[in-house]
């Protein structure tokens, strides 16, 4: 053991404190400090550019502003159709998935869980201009599967009916796996024995999904859905990239997150960013005590 | 033992994953077709579904309209920054939480808690005034220092730190007059190997990947990081696809090699805060 001058040596009263001073630190000076500034700030009209000196307290406005722009109501729509479009089928698929993977696969099965996990990985920059390729109007390699069975071309990432569900099969692409791994994990916890007493009683399949893996994995479900809520609302790398950072046209695929940033970067209103980013917060809070409440596994659910 | 499927699943549903599968990877498969092709053979008629031979012109046009091995290079050094950092500081929280007793001790832990639920756009404008306040705007110590005592990470060392590191060893270590520095960096450390190479891994690929901290300070583009310059390359006319594309795949090898060696232990670090 190496030995420090004692005035250098810790107290083990004073050790934890200086353990998790870089904690307490970077918590304070990037973490609260920043967050409480952002409150003061929605209730401030500033441009960056002008200065600190210019800030100007104009109480709500910035909130009765928010509540009356167009577009932020529109970004709010978009958010909520691409959280449900992106997150709920990632769970219906995932489930089945997961449970069929449990049950019949075994040498194969990391390789194949592997494969379904490995765009949650990777760079959504390098995914999204990737994708952007693929659904490129002339000809992209999805219009020209479909130019051979006589459909389109499609203009994907440029109508905006089209858009939201190009960005939201990217985000369930992207997302699957980690739910599979998720359900996996979960299904991995229920005895076996609750199988074989049902086989004997002779309880079908179905029902033994039903009854047995189903309620098993409450927990989970409640758990993976918090999570695609919560990740839903604040989308931004994937919108953003397909849509080269505007939104798209018509705005159609600007998300909440993505409008927040503009609002602060291209038009220069920190103020009004402040003010849409606690109401964002207040709705995600609201939503995710919403999920709470559906999907919470009732009393000491295994 | 008798599972319940077993060959009463049909094959079809065999079929069903295994090209789920495959289409899941075929993204990732195109990326590296076309970062070997020019960008008129990419959106030709048929498209290339096979490697062409247009690898080296993608990468002249690549390193001609971007620094790009510069901006290789400072994703590799915010990446080992950022590690760093993130193991040290994380590691040294996580024991205390998990074996000393303090003041505060469970708000604090609560507090950490609370902050992995804070939503991501909460942070984007007040990161940015703070780092612009600081002087860190274009500087890489903004990618790297303000994250690394991350709130996952500091969970992960806690839970394992818990079940590894036995309380007697370290109050015989203290009896034997170990200063308290000393049983963190001879004791604690090495027994919480296993937990520092999965946050290792987990805070190097997010680091490699993150693209919103860069978007909100970086602003030259020989600072950028790659995530970044790519993104810089798509906004202008005319893109230049091929390359782009090798850009792609350059910056999505490393994630295949780590992920290759340590889908394991990487799957099971992600999902940590899942299971108890």
């Amino acid at each position: 053991m190496f030995s420090l001058p004692s005035a250098l040596r810790l107290s083990p009263r004073w050790a934890p404190y200086v353990l998790i001073s870089p904690f307490l630190i970077l918590f304070a000076v990037f973490g609260v400090f920043p967050l409480l500034f952002s409150l003061y700030l929605a209730f401030q009209s500033w441009e960056p550019t002008s200065g600190l000196g210019a800030m100007e307290y104009v109480g709500v406005a910035n909130f009765v502003f928010a509540l009356g722009d167009e577009w932020f109501w529109k970004s709010l729509k978009n958010t909520l159709w691409l959280a449900v479009a992106a997150g709920a089928p990632q769970h219906l698929v995932a489930i089945p998935l997961a449970v069929f993977i449990h049950n019949s696969f075994r040498r194969l099965r990391d390789g194949i869980v592997g494969a379904y996990f490995l765009p949650y990985i990777t760079s959504t920059v390098a995914i999204a201009i990737m994708f952007s390729a693929l659904f490129s109007t002339d000809f992209g390699l999805i219009n020209a599967g479909l130019g051979l069975v006589g459909v389109g071309p499609v203009d994907w990432l440029n109508e905006p009916a089209s858009l939201k569900p190009v960005i939201a099969s990217v985000v369930f692409w992207r997302y699957l796996g980690f739910n599979v791994v998720l359900y996996l994990a979960a299904l991995q916890t229920i005895p076996k024995d609750l199988y074989e007493a049902a086989t004997m009683d002779g309880a079908s399949r179905w029902q033994q999904f039903w009854w047995i893996t189903l309620p098993s994995i409450r927990p989970m479900m409640f758990f993976g859905v918090t999570l695609s809520v919560v990740g839903g609302l604040q989308l931004f790398e994937e919108p953003f990239i397909l849509t080269r950072g505007n939104g798209g046209t018509d705005q159609a695929g600007m998300t909440a997150a993505v409008y927040l940033y503009r609002m602060a970067f291209d038009f220069n209103d920190f103020g009004g960013a402040s003010a849409m980013s606690w109401l964002l917060f207040t709705v995600v809070v609201a939503l995710t005590w919403l999920t709470n409440r559906t999907f919470r596994p009732k009393g000491g659910a295994a | 033992m008798k599972r319940m499927s077993g060959p009463l699943v049909p094959w079809a549903a065999y079929a069903v994953v295994g090209v789920g599968a495959l289409i899941t990877l075929a993204p990732f498969y195109f990326m590296f077709v076309f970062a070997t092709q020019s960008r008129t053979n990419i959106f030709n008629l048929p498209p290339p579904l096979w490697f062409g031979d247009d690898l080296v012109t993608n990468l002249k046009i690549l390193t001609e309209r971007l620094p790009f091995w510069r901006n290789l290079g400072w994703s590799v050094y915010v990446a080992l920054a950022s590690t760093a950092l993130t193991l040290l500081f994380c590691s040294m929280a996580g024991y205390a939480f998990a074996l000393m007793e303090f003041r505060f001790k469970k708000a604090l832990f609560t507090l950490v808690i609370a902050t992995m639920l804070l939503p991501s756009f909460m942070s984007m404008i007040p990161t940015f005034m703070i780092m612009d306040a600081l002087g860190w705007i274009d500087q890489h110590r903004a990618l790297y220092i303000p994250g690394a005592a991350s709130a996952f990470g500091i969970f992960l060392m806690r839970q394992f730190a818990s079940t590894a590191v036995p309380k007697e060893l370290i109050e015989a270590a203290r009896m034997d007059g170990c200063g308290e520095f000393a049983i963190y960096w001879r004791i604690v450390l090495p027994l919480l190997k296993p937990a520092l190479g999965t946050l290792g891994l987990i805070t190097f690929i997010s680091s490699w990947n993150n693209f919103i901290g860069p978007l909100i300070v970086m602003r030259s583009v020989d600072n950028y990081t790659l995530p970044l310059a790519l993104r810089s390359l798509q906004s202008t006319l005319n893109t230049e696809w091929g390359a782009l594309m090798t850009g792609s795949a350059i910056a999505t090898i490393p994630l295949l090699i780590l992920f290759a060696v340590s889908s394991r232990q990487l799957i099971a670090g992600l999902t940590a805060g899942a299971v108890k």
